[in-house]
C-alpha cells in the first residue's frame, strides 16, 4: 500500500482516534488574543475528577495511545496531577500544553518523575515585546521561567509551541535557537480564526508572502521541527511537507471539551462541528464511531469550487476551520489559499455572516490584537 | 462516488521505496519473482492535523 | 536514528519491544512505542501477524514460514523488520 493509499484509508476513519485533544478546563489565567477556545472563566459544567477519570478509562479501552491535554490552562485544575497519574496508570501517553505559570520548581520535579509525559510550553515571540503583545504582559518571562525549572529538574526534552503570526514569522530562526538552547523541540503551528482568533485574524494571520516564507523555512530547516501537520495548505507551493497532509478532524483526531462535548477538532468549537457528548448513550465510543457528523466527515470530500485547480491534491482545499470562521464555503478555497483564490473570494462576495464560536468563556477585560510590534 | 485518486508526489522524506509489483512473464523457464511491498510507514505522533 | 547494533537478517531471533502496543486496524495495525513516541503503520495484516509472533520463533525465517508468507515477499519483510528495528519497535533478542 502506497503512502497515498494509507491516507485514503485514514480519511475513511478508524474505530478509534489515533490521537485526540482533551481540553480539561475553560479556566485560564491569561487571555491570549487568539485563544482557540475563548478561555478565561471556568464553566460550571466542567467535568468532575471522577468523570475525567472515566473519560481516560474509555480511551484506554479504545486503545488511544496518546492524548493532548489543554484548555484554558490545564494546570489550573486542582486535580491536574491526579488526572495525569490516572492516564499514566492506564498506559495513555500524555502531552499537555501550558503557558507555564504553574510550573514551579516543585511541579517541574514532579513532572520529571512521570512516565509517558510530554510538556509543551506555548510562546508566540522570541522576546517579551512580540510575545506579550499577543499573550499578555509578563507571559514571556513566565514561560521562560517554566522552561528553566524543567531544565533544572532534568525533565528532559520538552516542546516549545508557537502559533505563527504576521509579527513572529521573521523570528523562526530564533525560535529554533531558543529550542536548541534548552534541548527542546520546536513546534510551529498555523493560526486559525477560531475562538477569539476570529477577532484578531485580520491583524495576525500571515500575508501571502509570509506563507511562502514559512513554507521555505520548513523545507530548509524543518527537519526536527514539528508542525502538527497544520501547514498542508502550503503544499501547493511545491514538494509536500512531512506529515499525513490531511485534515484529521473526525477521522483520526477529535476534541473532547471541558464539559464533555465532542467536536471534530479544537478549532471548530461550534454547533455545526459538534458530534455529540460523552454523556450520550454509548459514550464517547459511540460518538466517535456512529455520530452523523463524523460519518459525514469520513465520506469522500468534494473539491467543489477547487475542482479545476491542479493544486487540490496537494492542498486538499486547506482547513475547514479557516474557511468556516471567515465565512467561506467549505467546498472552496482556504482563506490563505496560496494562489490567492481565497482572498479573491473574500473580496468579491459579501460575507454576510461570520459564525460565532459556540461558547465564549473570555473574561471581560480583553487584550487588543497588535497591529504592529515594536521590538527594542 | 469513490475517493479521488490522489496524485503520487515524490517527497524527500520517503523512507522506503515506491510500491512495485512485478510478475514473471509466462515463459517455459519460470523467472524468479520478487514482490516489493511498502509494509510499514512511520508518522510523527504530532503529524495529524487537528490536535494541539 | 538508532544505529543497528545487529542487523536484522532471516536468521535473526527477534521480538516486539515490550514498550510497544499493537492496535489492529482494517489496513493492518498501528504500532506505538511508549518510550520513544514513535507511531508506525503496519500496512498489511501479514506483517502484523509476523511482528506479533516474532518472539515465538527461533528466527525471522521461521516466523515468516509460520505466517504463510510466500518467499517472493521475504525481502520486503526483512526490509520492514529492519526499519522497525531502527525505530526500536522490534529488537534482536
Amino acid at each position: 500500500m502506497s503512502a497515498d493509499a494509507l491516507v485514503s484509508q485514514l480519511k475513511q476513519g478508524l474505530d478509534a482516534p489515533i490521537c485526540l485533544t482533551w481540553e480539561i478546563t475553560y479556566a485560564c489565567n491569561l487571555q491570549c488574543v487568539h485563544c482557540l477556545s475563548s478561555s478565561g472563566v471556568r464553566d460550571p459544567r466542567e467535568l468532575s475528577t471522577a468523570q475525567a477519570k472515566a473519560v481516560l478509562d474509555e480511551l484506554r479501552d479504545l486503545q488511544v495511545f496518546y492524548i493532548n491535554i489543554g484548555g484554558g490552562e490545564p494546570m489550573i485544575r486542582k486535580d491536574f496531577f491526579e488526572i495525569l497519574e490516572h492516564a499514566e496508570h492506564n498506559n495513555i501517553g500524555v502531552k499537555f500544553s501550558t503557558n507555564g505559570t504553574y510550573i514551579d520548581a516543585e511541579n517541574a520535579k514532579r513532572l520529571a518523575e512521570m512516565n509517558y509525559l510530554d510538556v509543551q510550553i506555548s510562546i508566540d515571540g522570541t522576546d517579551a515585546a512580540t510575545n506579550d503583545a499577543v499573550r499578555g504582559a509578563g507571559s514571556f518571562a513566565v514561560a521562560l521561567r517554566a522552561m528553566n525549572h524543567l531544565r533544572d529538574a532534568n525533565f528532559g526534552p520538552f516542546k516549545i509551541s508557537v502559533v505563527v503570526t504576521r509579527h513572529n514569522v521573521d523570528q523562526l530562526d530564533q525560535f529554533k535557537a531558543l529550542a536548541d538552547s534548552y534541548g527542546a523541540q520546536l513546534r510551529i503551528t498555523r493560526l486559525r480564526p477560531s475562538g477569539r482568533g476570529v477577532d484578531s485574524w485580520n491583524e495576525l494571520h500571515p500575508t501571502q508572502a509570509q506563507q511562502r516564507q514559512i513554507y521555505n523555512w520548513l523545507l530548509a530547516h524543518g527537519d526536527n521541527v514539528l508542525t502538527g501537520d497544520s501547514f498542508f495548505h502550503l503544499n501547493a507551493l511545491g514538494e509536500s511537507l512531512p506529515g499525513l497532509n490531511m485534515c484529521g478532524a473526525g477521522r483520526v483526531v477529535c476534541l473532547i471539551d471541558p464539559i464533555g462535548d465532542v467536536y471534530a477538532c479544537p478549532f471548530v468549537i461550534h454547533d455545526q462541528f459538534k458530534a455529540g457528548s460523552i454523556f450520550d448513550e454509548g459514550g464517547f465510543t459511540s460518538v466517535w464511531r456512529d455520530s452523523k457528523l463524523f460519518l459525514s466527515l469520513r465520506e469522500p470530500e468534494s473539491a467543489g469550487a477547487c475542482t479545476s485547480c491542479g493544486n487540490y491534491d496537494s492542498c486538499q482545499g486547506g482547513c475547514m476551520a479557516a474557511k468556516f470562521f471567515t465565512g467561506l464555503p467549505l467546498d472552496g478555497p482556504d482563506p490563505e489559499c496560496v494562489i490567492g483564490a481565497g482572498e479573491a473570494l473574500l473580496q468579491s462576495t459579501r460575507i454576510s455572516l461570520i459564525p460565532k464560536p459556540a461558547m465564549d468563556h473570555s473574561r471581560s477585560v480583553r487584550l487588543n490584537a497588535p497591529t504592529s510590534v515594536s521590538v527594542r | 462516488m469513490g475517493a479521488m485518486e490522489p496524485v503520487e508526489t515524490a517527497t524527500a522524506y520517503q523512507k522506503l521505496g515506491e510500491v512495485a509489483e512485478t510478475e514473471a512473464t509466462a515463459t517455459k523457464i519460470a523467472a524468479p519473482t520478487v514482490i516489493e511491498e511498502l509494509l510499514i510507514e512511520e508518522i510523527s505522533i504530532d503529524g495529524m492535523c487537528g490536535v494541539y | 536514528m538508532t544505529v543497528n547494533a545487529t542487523a536484522v537478517t532471516l536468521d535473526s531471533a527477534c521480538e516486539l519491544h515490550p514498550q510497544v502496543a499493537l492496535r489492529p486496524e482494517p489496513f493492518g495495525a498501528l504500532a506505538y512505542h511508549y518510550g520513544n513516541r514513535k507511531l508506525i503503520f503496519l500496512k498489511h495484516p501479514d506483517v502484523v501477524a509476523v511482528v506479533r509472533d516474532l518472539a515465538q520463533h527461533a528466527t525471522l525465517a521461521d516466523a515468516l514460514i509460520a505466517s504463510g508468507v510466500h518467499r517472493d515477499r521475504w525481502p520486503s519483510f526483512v526490509t520492514a523488520i529492519s526499519a522497525l528495528q531502527s525505530s526500536e519497535v522490534v529488537r534482536v533478542r
